[in-house]
């Protein structure tokens, strides 16, 4: 069985980022770039489902600009076997991601799509269902654990009020969240090996898929700060803060 | 063009969640339609009918319904969405995972997590975790919308009486089944409408500890929530996350123990009216957003906070 893993180049989630002062965006120059934290965790699944003997193969696909490739030699170096990259300057919108996905499902032919639930830039949260719109597939989203038998996937889902367990059929789609895995770090080594991995390059114009936005940024604003507030030295006087100042207890 | 609600329910009661939503559609346009998909949900259409605002109800009642699986709902959406100039859900992890569905079967982009209507093609949502708001103008014939419901204020939902409409739902496409579901039982208020909530994290040391959080919690009427650090621990379960990919509150009051406050935990409570930390380490980033800090041991600190509240 192969696994198709999406993986996408997004600030650090460390990094505070700040907006540009012409409202068009926030500052990505000089920013460090790593691979969405969720986007780990579905490589990870992946790869665990490689060394339990369900999967042969696991491939990393990101879309965007020449350094996504280093995105997907990280997903290399923890251990995938192979990347594509579809290269592309333009801002591409998660249903644009979906239909460039869709046709490297077409051509790969997988069992399987594991994505992270959302990247941590946009934090749209929508690729993963999408995809699985568009292919006609069952959708396993927000998993925190997969469990395939039988031609099934069996997916325990986080959801608001507490957990939720689907059987989908096959193939089909899992997003990940936050408690399905740990992921690994690259070794040495291993990062060595990655490097001598083939990765595929494409354009969307390979696919025919036109990515053109359709939704248009007006602006993009800081958002409203909050009053800088007091220090209190005790819980009395914190009580009597909440109780006669604020008014909320 | 009228606008249609995708009601958030569990077959018996309506969710507060559809009440925010409602909101941010009647500010797209007047004529609110409220859609109740579901099995035996009867109930559930008529208190939708009553909220104040709303003009007509369509409820799907069937079997396929019971468990609102993406699979299921979507082609439902995607039958009426033509007759509607915005589709609206709450940005729940059931909103969130129907409406991208939905989105895509009808070849249009999705805004997720909006927190103003500026038009009715122009919305503005966060970035980012929060750190940015970006102002976004849909070309699309639908607006595909999840509606952050900290963002939106209620619906009254008494006061209106909106005519019910029986429709027929789509097929199932047979793709996947409900399997069975662990809830977390409370009673404690529900964490996203709750007026008060006190939140614990690392600092918390182990899941026994947090009764201190709960006796303080019972106390105040507050709903208990974690950081992911908590519940990545296995303090307690998911559901009690708050933060950029978990749960995103705004209540009158909130109560940060042992929470650092990294920048994922802030996207979920830094609009919270009165933000509260304790935290024993002064230099802890959470005193940087709150409006009362307390330097202290929480061990020490929960026991005189509960002592106070008698």
């Amino acid at each position: 069985m192969k696994v198709l893993v999406p993986v996408k180049r997004v600030v650090d989630p460390n990094v505070k980022v700040r907006v540009k002062a012409d409202q068009t965006g926030v500052e990505l120059a000089n920013v460090k770039m790593s691979m969405n934290p969720f986007c780990e965790i579905a490589v990870e699944e992946a790869l665990r489902m490689r060394e339990a003997g369900t999967v042969t193969e696991v491939v990393a696909v990101s879309i965007g600009v020449q350094q996504c490739q280093e995105t997907i030699r990280t997903a290399l170096a923890m251990g995938a076997d192979r990347g594509i990259l579809i290269k592309t300057d333009e801002d591409v919108q998660p249903l644009a991601v979906a239909k460039l996905l869709k046709a490297v499902v077409d051509e790969e032919g997988p069992d399987l799509v594991i994505l992270g639930k959302q990247a941590i830039d946009d934090d749209s949260n929508q690729t993963g269902q999408m995809l699985a719109a568009l292919l006609g597939w069952s959708q396993g989203t927000f998993a925190s654990n997969i469990d395939i038998a039988d031609g099934k996937a069996q997916v325990v889902r986080e959801i608001d009020g507490g957990l939720e367990t689907v059987s989908l059929n096959m193939p089909a789609i899992v997003t990940t969240d936050l408690r399905l895995n740990e992921p690994r770090y690259a070794s040495l080594p291993n990062i060595m090996k990655a490097k001598k991995k083939p990765i595929d390059e494409k354009t969307p114009e390979d696919y025919g898929v036109d990515i053109a936005p359709r939704l248009t940024v007006l602006k993009v604003e800081e958002p409203p700060k909050r009053q800088a507030g007091v220090m209190v030295e005790s819980v009395a006087e914190l009580v009597d803060k909440l109780r006669n100042e604020a008014g909320v207890i | 063009m009228s606008v249609l609600v995708v009601a958030e329910h569990d077959n018996a009661e309506l969710k507060p969640a559809t009440l925010n939503v409602v909101t941010a559609a009647a500010q797209i346009d007047s004529d609110v339609h409220v859609l109740v998909a579901g099995t035996g949900c009867g109930p559930v259409g008529e208190a939708a009918a009553k909220i104040a605002g709303v003009s007509k109800v369509l409820v799907a009642d069937g079997e396929q319904y019971a468990h609102h699986l993406a699979e299921v709902m979507a082609p439902l959406l995607v039958k009426l969405a033509p007759n509607y100039g915005a589709v609206l859900a709450p940005a729940t992890t059931g909103g969130k995972n129907v409406m991208p569905r939905a989105s895509a079967l009808l070849d249009v982009a999705q805004i997720s997590e909006i927190i103003e209507v500026v038009s009715p093609d122009t919305f503005v949502r966060p970035i980012y975790a929060g750190n940015a708001m970006a102002t976004v103008q849909s070309s699309d014939s639908v607006k595909m919308i999840t509606v952050r419901t900290t963002g939106f204020d209620k619906a009254e939902e008494e006061g209106g009486s909106a005519s019910v409409e029986a429709i027929d739902g789509a097929e199932d496409p047979g793709l996947s089944a409900f399997v069975g579901q662990e809830l977390t039982k409370s009673d404690r208020p529900e964490l996203t409408s709750a007026r008060i909530v006190i939140s614990g994290g690392r600092g918390m040391q182990s899941g026994d500890n947090f009764h201190l959080l709960e006796s303080v919690a019972d106390k105040l009427g507050a709903a208990v929530g974690a950081s992911r650090a908590a519940v990545d621990a296995g303090f307690v379960p998911n559901d009690y996350q708050v933060g950029q990919t978990g749960k995103v509150v705004a209540p009158e009051l909130y109560i940060a123990v042992g929470i650092s406050g990294a920048i994922q935990h802030l996207a979920g409570m830094k609009d919270s009216k009165v933000i509260v930390a304790i935290n024993k380490d002064e230099e802890a980033p959470i005193f940087q957003v709150a409006d009362f800090g307390l330097v202290q041991d929480l061990f020490k600190a929960l026991p005189e906070l509960d002592a106070a509240l008698g």
